[in-house]
């Protein structure tokens, strides 16, 4: 790092749009030195290699594709006066907001009076799926797609077969489209499609075979994938292609958590916040994917803006100590069906402190329906996994104000 | 290309790579011959990356005196090239009461190998050493002196240092025939021919095959005995301090749970005889074995994500011993079947090998004051270039790959010539991530210099 300063108000790890969001928030509401720190060589996160739309609906009522996103979330935090560091990668998050980061300079302290962490998310890859078969170039997951679309002249392949038909699937065809790469086909191993209708009709659309409960199961070719095997309905069966983008499965970036010491939850893989956005350990908040995979960048940028104003709360004194009450939704019809809820813990209300997560956010492992206890209440619901489902959260004694 | 030299090595894994040093060092002007791309590319390129102490190698065997002098020719080299080593020690675990019953044999066996600082530990002493594994454990008994190091480093760093002192390495160059005018070898190849008053057989799975191309017989067979491994994140290997080793078999000394030097953790690796002698195919169900095998160990491994997935060949023969012969009509050695120690042996068969060519009247002067190279330390042990000031940055965020660490490699005098290479040479993309953030901008770097994709 060039600069000599090493004490912040807020440090904001990561640099997409929950980072970034937060950031310009934290300036707008008057916080006095607000440090983002970003381990890419530039700020903006997974839009800026996000060569589609929809972006910026929420956040500014335009239509936009996500480099463009990318650049004017990161022009806003600059003109509202954020320092955002490049190329500095946080390696420890030490108790009171001590954290340890690499850079060009070597090995640093910054403190901050309070942290943010917005890492993100990572999709899941060939290997932890334990995919057989040999290890030839041409496998990946649809975010290095991506970058080789948006950052280089050559494309790794030229008839992939895609595995998934989450949203980001979806959005690895329309890269591959785009940029003169058909694809093979689309394999789910579920007997539907994961993400919702209208993209139903895009495989079609763009002449790309579907296949339903058809599951990888090998990659053949020595240097460049040659085929693949796969098991479908009729029994196995070999696709050619040159490349395997396994996408989606997006578990948050949680290693440096991890390392940390910092208590996560094991259905969501993220950390366990209250509806303050506050973490066990002092000092640091969250926002955005690292909560959880994966919601769509509007939603990450209004969450990190809700907690800029928890965090400024804190910094003022008006948050309410954190308590260890956990709260957690239980499906009474099975075990098995809820994937996580967040948050996962209820601190007191405050008359001075605003609350970013006043909805409980729910997501399924299964298709479900039936009733959900959250605490002494219960709801009825009835919907697919990987959907986002906000139920009320639990009632508090005392009042808060809710964000817009 | 017509070029003479006192030897040819035929094949570049660890063992063609120790032997080359100790022959350079030894004022031999040697030649390395490789078919692949890149070094180690063959058995090489997998193993477990443990420095065995031989104390489980079989009594009197040229394996066991191999190992013992590799053993101890790595610790003098380490410092000087900057080699890393982790004295973890290994714990040989019994689960069931016969594999109890067999640990004092097991321990008999150690002692006769040389190896006497083994120390039988009961359940408790166990745990206190290792607090996560099956409490279903009934004994062991510890083995101080296995250590964990860096299966790529330490090659590069023989063939580098071969290199800087006057040996030569030619890649993507096959041997496709030779003749022996009774003084000298002509070695046919796609670059030329090669000659050479000495041909070394370091030909790893292809052994037999060379031997029958250039003597026209082979006394051995190569079977390929294929392993596959699954690799855990860093937090994973917060779960043990050891090498854990079960209790062997007759056929398998089975499989290993053990923490890399670059703080991984790795279980495996399977034995699977096959035909195939380049292809080491990953098998889905095999790896849902490891993995469940890895859990049994240590239950907490359950909750671990798998970050990557590798296999390798061993070239086992028909004899459970090396088979390193000279054949002295025709000026040649073969040093072949080694099996799976090969790590741990190299520099002690290369002792060897130097030997043997002495013995067939290969003469030559020492050097006085060979360079010595120094490597990049990769290990999570040591001061890692991440926290050391001018590293240009992160590459590779997993496990923390920096800009200066991959230029330095790019243009080292043995640099790689593919991405496998390259990967082998700095981990870059090896992590939890496998490519997710740095993949294109790896592959960017690799296409500016022109590096073959694979």
């Amino acid at each position: 790092m060039t600069d000599t300063q090493l004490n912040f108000d807020v440090i904001v790890v990561g640099s997409g749009p929950a980072g970034l969001s937060a950031a310009i928030e934290l300036k707008r509401l008057g916080v006095g030195s607000v440090l983002v720190v970003e381990r890419e060589k530039h700020a903006g996160g997974i839009p800026r290699h996000c060569l589609h739309s929809p972006y910026g609906m929420r956040e500014w009522n335009r239509l936009m594709f996500g480099p463009a996103y990318a650049r004017r979330l990161t022009q806003d935090a600059l003109k509202a006066g954020v320092d955002i560091h490049c190329e500095t990668t946080v390696t420890a998050l030490k108790p009171d907001g001590e954290i340890e980061v690499s850079s060009n300079a070597g090995l640093q302290t910054l403190t901050g009076r309070a942290v943010l962490l917005a890492m993100g998310a990572r999709e899941t890859s060939r290997s932890a799926l334990l995919i057989g078969g040999t290890k030839p170039k041409g496998v990946m997951n649809t975010a290095t797609l991506q970058n080789y679309a948006a950052f280089s002249d050559d494309m790794p392949f030229k008839r992939p077969v895609i595995v998934g038909t989450e949203l980001v699937s979806f959005s690895a065809l329309i890269t591959c489209r785009s940029h003169g790469i058909k694809p093979a086909a689309m394999l789910e191993a579920n007997t539907r499609i994961t993400t919702r209708f209208p993209c139903y009709l895009t495989p079609k659309a763009m002449g790309v075979p579907l296949f339903l409960s058809t599951q990888i199961v090998q990659i053949h070719g020595k240097r460049q994938v040659e085929a693949v095997t796969v098991i479908g309905p009729s029994g196995p069966d070999t696709l050619q292609c040159d490349g395997v983008i396994f996408t989606g499965g997006f578990r948050p970036e949680n290693a440096l958590l991890r390392s940390s010491d910092f208590d996560l939850d094991s259905g969501s893989l993220g950390p366990k916040i209250d509806q303050y956005g506050r973490v066990r350990e002092p000092g640091y908040f969250c926002a955005g994917n690292i909560l959880r995979g994966v919601e769509t960048a509007g939603w990450c940028w209004n969450e990190g803006r809700k907690v800029a104003h928890c965090i400024v709360a804190g910094l003022q004194g008006n948050l309410p100590p954190r308590t260890q009450v956990d709260i957690s939704a239980q499906a009474s019809g099975s075990d098995h069906a809820i994937k996580f809820s967040l948050p996962q813990a209820i601190s007191p209300s405050a008359p001075k402190a605003p609350v970013a997560f006043d909805k409980l956010q729910l997501r399924l492992s299964d298709k479900y329906t039936g009733n959900v206890v959250i605490g002494t209440t219960t709801h009825r619901i009835s919907s697919k996994p990987e959907r986002r489902i906000l139920l009320p959260l639990p009632q508090s004694p005392f009042s808060s104000k809710a964000l817009p | 290309m017509s070029k003479t030299y006192d030897v040819a090595i035929v094949g570049a894994g660890v063992i063609g790579c120790a032997i080359a040093r100790r022959l350079t060092l030894g004022g031999a002007r040697v030649v390395v011959l490789e078919k692949a791309t890149d070094i180690l590319d063959g058995a090489s390129k997998a193993n477990s990356a443990i420095l065995h102490t031989g104390f489980d190698a079989p009594q009197g065997s040229l394996e066991l005196t191999c190992i013992q002098e590799g053993y101890k020719e790595y610790e003098a080299l380490r410092g000087q090239m900057n080699l890393p080593i982790d004295r973890c020690g290994a714990l040989v675990l019994a689960w069931t009461e016969e594999q109890e019953a067999r640990l004092p044999a097991l321990m008999e066996q150690a002692y006769e190998n040389g190896v006497e600082d083994v120390t039988p530990l009961s359940r408790t002493e166990t745990f206190a050493l290792e607090p996560n594994l099956n409490p279903t454990l009934r004994a062991s008994f510890r083995v101080p002196r296995e250590s964990l190091i860096d299966p790529w480093s330490a090659p590069h760093a023989y063939l580098l240092q071969a290199l800087l002192n006057g040996a030569d390495l030619e890649r993507d160059c096959p041997v496709l025939g030779g003749q022996f005018d009774g003084r000298h070898w002509t070695l046919t190849t796609p670059r030329g021919d090669i000659q050479a008053s000495y041909v070394i057989n370091a030909a790893g799975l292809y052994g037999d095959k060379l031997d029958q191309l250039l003597l026209g017989q082979s006394s051995f067979k190569i079977h390929p005995r294929k392993g596959q491994f699954v690799v855990f994140d860093k937090m994973a290997a917060r779960l043990t301090q050891h090498i854990l080793l079960p209790v062997p078999t007759e056929t398998t000394k089975g499989i290993v749970v053990c923490r890399t030097i670059w703080g991984n953790l790795l279980v495996g690796p399977t034995a699977e005889e096959q035909e195939d002698r380049e292809t080491a195919n990953l098998d889905h169900d095999t790896l849902e074995m490891l993995r469940t095998k890895g859990a049994e160990i240590l239950p907490a491994l359950e909750r671990e994500e798998v970050t990557s997935l590798y296999a390798g060949l061993r070239p086992a023969s028909e004899y459970k011993d090396y088979q390193i012969k000279t054949h002295p009509e025709t000026n040649m050695v073969t040093v072949g079947a080694i099996r799976s120690t090969g790590l741990s042996s190299a520099l002690g068969t290369a002792a060897h090998v130097g030997r043997l060519l002495a013995e067939l009247g290969q003469e030559t002067q020492s050097l006085k004051d060979p360079d010595v190279p120094q490597m990049e330390m990769l290990a999570e042990n040591q001061t890692r270039d991440w926290q050391c000031p001018g590293n240009q940055g992160i590459l590779c965020h997993c496990e923390k790959v920096t800009y200066r660490e991959a230029i330095a490699v790019l243009n080292d005098p043995l640099a790689p010539k593919s991405f496998a290479g390259f990967k082998r040479r700095t981990r870059a993309t090896m992590g939890r991530c496998q490519g997710f953030y740095c993949g294109q901008t790896v592959q960017n770097l690799l296409d500016q210099k022109g590096l073959e994709h694979d």
